[in-house]
């Protein structure tokens, strides 16, 4: 056991490496439904079909690649801002088993077609609840640190992270309830209209209390710590926190418009996603402030790079998210490639840039050296950016015509295309979207090798040293 | 201040964020479920229907197909009359989905016959040339009715033995089809906004021979799945020499048959198309 001051970073080492395997099945899964769209002959029924891998694809990649380097993250976080070790160690690890556990029989259980359909949350009851032990363990061991801190105040990283335990929490209890039928099959509890509109709370802000907060968190602790600068504001970040966790709530109801559930949530959820935009750029204004008199780093610092484009894609996601939001916008593009192409400029640009900076810094430095390559380390970084560019792009294209096309209708009011004549002409893009797929997994190959190779070196330093 | 207190920050940031999950989650309960919004006519699922719809969660279909039409000129004119949130009280989980790879299921109910079901179903491609649904062979299995009745007590839906004892023998696709019948049909909209071609139409493309290979094309896209390449029929009747005037076979093409399966071209076709396909119908002959 080699722990710096007394910090538990063991567990950390084994959250961030167990997050990248996780990481790469989700973007394997990816790369692969991305070639069943545009080659039907790829699916292999009964488990290997489109329908039940999408679900292991988003979850290992929200669940496995996401939460898993939250946890490792928040953990190392914690301790440095509290000067505190970890509550419980023991807990931790215990956390960390539970994880890979969890995340290994959501797979399974999906490819076998156990599966509630409510997108993020179709693991069937019994994974479910051991999800919801596995997030109390976490939250008790991180709020009890964070209550004996040696630190009196708490930086605004630590807001985003309790703000996180608690709204996981909140949201998935309350979408998760079941009616169960067997071990391995259950219904919810909620019906129809209001089945939806819960999802829709829990999926929006699933994008909030998974996808923002958490990568927020670890953006204002990483940035300062990569260039050696403090934050531009506190106080702008203090407001951009309290108006992000207060407005989010409100938005679900923009995945449902033009759907049979009340108008006026319906219009709710367009005004506050169209406010939201407000805290969300504070955090981009905050990040790029952060930087005055530091704009050579991006040269010279590839963690910066990471991080810049990372707040950057969260500054593009957060516009053309309320953009989508609005109702006229969003009966010509909803159910289209449109969403996809944004999506992934959220989890690829913005949380996974974030992600990669934060493991580049942390790794050397928890295993005592220096990162094996900064060259591989830029390779990474164009392959990631480029395959997800030609990703989102590709898709908002493929989105938009297919829109038009859905739209166009005849002299006599009658529609011009069927749907598949709408269909068929998605393949190009379809195409194209699967090499970008490729270029990224290649980018993530590059990161895996370059971590891999920063770890082993670092081991028979150890040795060395001890011979 | 709060930021040296985590158990009072904690808590108000609870506070904060159960106004929006509050008014914008918890509320609209009471709305949604306005007895006024209800429809007599919307049945709770038979035992049948039911594990019909667990196998359509069970292969994830909801990740391509939505059922939810909107109430926009492009959903109701492809799909159908718009959903209404009466239409979905006893689908536990929804299934409105979020992307379509596929088309809107909402009004499939009664659109094909079966038979039409089961062809797609083997091979999607048959039907749907470059379609990217993968083949759903495999549904040709029987189908599991351990946990049939548990399901429909879970659910509190009204069934009879004669219910349960229609499930000997079921195939997961007798299922499945089953359940594709009963989506959208429990409310009479194919019979009310049903097209009536009225009065006398004359053909504006009769015995124009220009017009006969794009009406080919349409038939084999549209048509040729259920009555054949050659016209000799399949899951519908064969068309050769056919006897009936072009008005006739116009407002069977452009409106549909609601009870004998044949779907309504209309809509996707329009008026100038569907005159090419009768003047093709009308051009073949069994010599």
């Amino acid at each position: 056991m080699n722990q710096q001051e007394g910090y538990a970073d063991d567990i950390v080492k084994g959250f961030v490496i167990w997050s990248m395997v996780w990481g790469l099945v989700a973007v394997l899964v990816g790369v692969f439904i991305s070639f069943q769209i545009a080659f039907p002959q790829l699916n292999f029924p009964p488990y290997l079909t489109y329908g039940r891998l999408r679900p292991i694809h988003t979850n290992a990649g929200i669940f496995g690649w996401g939460i898993g380097s939250f946890m490792a993250f928040f953990i190392y976080i914690t301790q440095r801002l509290t000067r505190t070790s970890l509550w419980s160690p023991g807990l931790a690890k215990a956390q960390l088993w539970l994880f890979n556990v969890v995340i290994a029989l959501a797979a399974v259980t999906l490819a076998m077609g156990m599966n509630r359909s409510k997108e993020y949350a179709e693991l069937e009851w019994p994974v479910a609840s051991l999800v919801v032990v596995l997030w109390v363990i976490f939250a008790v061991n991180i709020v009890m640190t964070i209550v004996k801190r040696r630190e009196e105040q708490m930086y605004i990283s630590l807001w985003y992270i309790l703000a996180t335990l608690v709204g996981v929490a909140v949201l998935y209890l309350v979408n998760n309830a079941s009616i169960p039928v067997s071990l391995t099959k259950s219904y919810s509890a909620y019906a129809g209209a209001n089945d939806a509109n819960v999802q829709w709370w829990y999926g929006h802000n699933a994008v909030a209390m998974v996808l923002t907060t958490p990568p927020l968190a670890i953006f204002y602790y990483f940035l300062p710590k990569a260039t050696g600068v403090p934050i531009y504001s506190h106080r702008m970040g203090v407001i951009a926190f309290w108006s992000l966790i207060f407005m989010y709530l409100w938005t679900g109801a923009h995945h449902l418009l033009w759907a049979p559930v009340p108008d006026w949530v319906q219009t709710l959820a367009m005004a506050f996603s169209v406010m939201l935009i407000a805290p969300s750029w504070a955090a981009v204004f905050n990040g790029y402030f952060s930087m005055n008199g530091q704009w050579h780093q991006m040269r010279e610092n590839y963690l910066v790079k990471f991080l810049i484009f990372g707040i950057t894609f969260y500054g593009l996601q957060t516009l053309q998210g309320p953009s989508q939001s609005i109702r006229t916008f969003s009966a010509f593009i909803h159910f289209t490639d449109w969403v996809p192409g944004h999506v992934h400029m959220g989890t690829l640009g913005w949380v996974s840039l974030v992600l990669f900076a934060a493991i580049y810094y942390t790794i050397p430095r928890l295993y005592h050296t220096e990162i094996y390559s900064i060259g591989l380390a830029n390779v990474h970084f164009w392959l990631v950016l480029t395959g997800q560019l030609i990703f989102s792009i590709t898709m908002w294209i493929a989105g938009v015509q297919q829109a038009a096309m859905l739209n166009a209708t005849n002299p006599d009011g009658s529609l011009h295309y069927s749907f598949i004549e709408t269909l068929v002409e998605l393949y190009p893009y379809w195409h194209m979207r699967a090499l970008g797929g490729v270029i990224y997994l290649a980018g993530l190959l590059v990161f895996l090798y370059n971590i891999y190779l920063t770890i082993a070196g670092a081991k028979t330093q150890a040795a060395a040293q001890r011979a | 201040m709060i930021e040296k207190k985590p158990i009072i920050f904690l808590l108000l940031a609870t506070a904060t964020i159960l106004v929006g999950t509050i008014i914008t989650m918890v509320l609209p309960f009471r709305w949604i479920n306005d007895p006024k919004l209800a429809i007599a006519s919307v049945k709770p699922y038979t035992p049948l229907q039911l594990e019909g719809r667990d196998i359509y969660i069970r292969e994830g279909c909801n990740n391509c197909h939505t059922q939810t039409v909107r109430p926009l000129l492009s959903d109701t004119e492809r799909y159908g009359e718009y959903s209404k949130s009466g239409e979905f009280v006893y689908d536990q989980p929804f299934l409105w989905g979020s992307r379509r790879n596929g088309p809107d299921l909402a009004r499939i109910g009664g659109k094909y016959p079966d038979a039409w079901h089961v062809k797609h179903m083997k091979d999607p491609r048959a039907m749907v040339p470059r379609s990217n649904m993968p083949s759903y062979d495999f549904l040709n299995r029987p189908l599991d009715t351990s946990l049939s009745e548990k399901k429909m007590k879970a659910l509190k839906f009204p069934y009879t033995q004669a219910d349960l004892d229609a499930l000997k023998g079921k195939s997961e696709m007798d299922a499945i089809i089953a359940y594709m019948q009963k989506v959208g049909n429990d409310i009479p909209w194919r019979k009310t906004g049903k097209t009536e071609v009225l009065g006398e139409l004359k053909n504006p493309f009769q015995d124009n021979m220009s017009v006969l290979p794009e009406g080919q094309k349409l038939y084999a896209e549209h048509c040729a799945q259920c009555h054949g390449i050659e016209l000799k029929g399949e899951v519908g009747p064969d068309l050769r020499d056919m006897d009936q005037p072009d008005s006739k076979v116009f407002a069977t093409v452009y409106g549909g048959i609601t009870a004998g399966g044949m779907p309504a071209f209309g809509d996707t076709l329009g008026k100038e198309r569907t005159w090419k396909v009768v003047t093709y119908l009308k051009s073949v002959h069994k010599h």
